[in-house]
């Protein structure tokens, strides 16, 4: 089948946000993953999933143009990765900032919207510019109802508050695209259910196509439009229900993995085998890319 | 005849405050990025350079800011990737401390008319002693340094906090890193000729430490360091030049540590929510 076919193209018709076509990339001279073929549309809620050391978080810095990709074709909001940086929205994988870190969640969004402009804010100057800048720090604040603790030291606030406050930084220059890094890492289970509908809300209202690296789907499952599912040498994608079933998964990775159902609507996946342990096995063989399930 | 007209204090004022006000823009970065440590290295090699400078018939500022500045540059090459372990750490400043005074006893035995204080005031300082090219000098550096922080404030404070978001909006983080720790250096340079070597680390560290603890606005926080360490430069000079017992660099950091023990004192604002999610 035609890999562009099985992604269901975006939804306005017009040209799609992000899209790989047989992309694979190298780091260090091994290959990470090949073959990977996804199509997001605007106001698209899609995940990477896979087990660890897979190179999901390579992933989003292709997609940044930070990493080249070794073969195939990436386009971001119709260019090479990279070219249209301004409106892509970047959460890095996280590290908190330390308790000793003495600097207000307003200032720390506000870099967001002019941190990499030289100079200082000079007193007096450009008045009305510094109040459009304020009032846009305070709306990106108020949409992920940060707007409580955004005046305190970010150090002093929870992982939580951090995220939400990371989320406007990365939102502020009202980007086209969002790419997070496992944002709800080291989160507790309300926190994360609480960052996933914020990322919902923002990718279905708001219109900004998310891309979110994930290691659990459950907290994301029911926003998700659609899933890359990467393992070694391969990757599916499609909506959530065509990719994580036993079937997908176990041609995927090439064992017997079953998908269960909990009562409460959770996914469990079992017999998935963790990041290989044994490197050079895999890439012996000749294009490692090759056994990747085309739907 | 008041002191406050002599030249002398007139040379100290200028370049006193040129230099403290690089000292307070600079310092305030370097508490940031958590490269104290950095400041340690450096009071180690001013000497050092200094010394080898004197040693080899040179101007003692040349080797002070051939070795600052050079060794800030090799800090930053190092990086993160070599962090060396504390045992190294200990032996190598240890060792070129050492270095010093071999180059201390080269120039002091083989020069004639050496002076015997050299080694005392590069330690210590001399910012008493500064003739008026040699203060012009100074207020040019420090003002140069201070303008070229100000020009990369903004994009460093966000590679500071933010170093992978930085870099995806195309932030040179690397460069500004490499550019932030020459500037230290060539502060630490600066700061040797005021406070001395052994006390430039206070100079550098103890305004922008009590600034961050006054407040949590990133741009008032760096102008107040800088302020901070002009008044304390001021009232150090101020103290030294009416009491003659009290050496300006005692005086300096006598003020400058005494205001960062009272911010301990001030209860800095701060809404107290619980931290709930």
């Amino acid at each position: 089948m035609d890999p562009s076919a099985r992604s269901t193209g975006p939804k306005s018709g017009a040209e799609p946000v992000l899209s790989l076509r047989g992309a694979a990339v190298r780091v260090g001279g091994r290959t990470l993953w090949s073959g990977v073929d996804l199509t997001v549309g605007a106001g698209e809620f899609t995940a990477v999933l896979g087990p660890n050391g897979v190179g999901k978080s390579t992933l989003v810095k292709v997609l940044l143009g930070v990493l080249p990709a070794a073969a195939g074709e990436v386009r971001v909001l119709g260019g090479v990765p990279g070219a249209r940086n301004a409106a892509v929205g970047y959460l890095p994988q996280r590290r908190s900032f330390d308790a000793s870190v003495r600097i207000r969640g307003v200032d720390v969004v506000r870099l967001g919207l002019d941190g990499d402009r030289w100079g200082i804010p000079v007193p007096g100057l450009g008045r009305a510019k510094r109040r459009a800048a304020r009032e846009r720090v305070a709306e990106v604040v108020e949409l992920v109802g940060a707007s409580a603790y955004a005046h305190r030291p970010i150090g002093q606030c929870s992982g939580g508050e951090q995220q939400r406050l990371l989320i406007a930084q990365a939102l502020i220059r009202r980007p086209q695209v969002l790419l997070l890094d496992e944002p709800l890492d080291s989160l507790d289970l309300p926190n994360q259910s609480a960052i996933a509908a914020l990322l919902g809300r923002i990718c279905h209202q708001e219109g900004v196509s998310v891309v979110m690296v994930a290691h659990d789907v459950n907290p994301i499952l029911h926003h998700l439009d659609r899933v890359v599912y990467i393992a070694e040498g391969g990757a599916v994608a499609g909506t959530p229900t065509e990719v994580i079933t036993s079937e997908t998964l176990t041609r995927l990775y090439r064992t017997p993995v079953e998908v269960l159902r909990t009562s409460d609507g959770r996914l469990v996946v079992v017999g998935q085998p963790e990041a290989p342990a044994l490197h050079s096995d895999r890439h012996s063989e000749p294009g490692a890319g090759g056994g990747h399930v085309s739907g | 005849m008041n002191v406050l007209t002599q030249p002398f204090f007139q040379h100290a004022l200028l370049a006193g405050t040129a230099i403290a006000l690089a000292a307070g823009l600079v310092g305030y970065f370097l508490v940031l990025r958590a490269q104290i440590f950095t400041g340690d290295a450096l009071s180690h090699v001013a000497f050092t350079g200094a010394m080898a400078a004197l040693a080899g018939g040179y101007d003692l500022r040349l080797g002070l800011f051939a070795a600052t500045i050079g060794v800030g540059l090799l800090l930053g090459g190092l990086g993160s990737r070599g962090r060396p372990d504390d045992v190294a750490i200990g032996s190598v400043f240890a060792w070129i401390l050492g270095l010093g005074a071999f180059f201390l006893t080269i120039y002091t035995t083989s020069r004639s008319g050496a002076q015997g204080g050299a080694g005392t005031s590069v330690l210590f300082g001399s910012i008493f002693g500064l003739s008026t090219s040699q203060t012009q000098l100074a207020v040019l550096i420090a003002a140069a340094i201070s303008i070229v922080l100000l020009l990369i404030a903004r994009p460093l404070l966000f590679a500071t906090l933010d170093e992978a978001v930085a870099t995806a909006r195309g932030v040179p983080v690397r460069l500004l890193g490499f550019g932030f720790l020459a500037l230290v250096g060539a502060t630490a340079g600066e700061a040797t000729q005021a406070v001395g070597s052994l006390l430039l680390l206070g100079l550098l560290a103890a305004p922008a430490g009590a600034a961050i603890r006054l407040t949590d606005r990133p741009f008032h926080a760096l102008a107040l360091s800088a302020g901070l360490a002009v008044a304390e430069m001021w009232s150090g000079l101020l103290l030294s030049a009416e009491a003659p017992k009290l050496p300006p660099s005692f005086a300096i950091m006598a003020t400058a540590s005494a205001v960062y023990a009272a911010t301990f004192l001030i209860r800095p604002r701060r809404t107290a929510l619980p931290a709930a999610a």
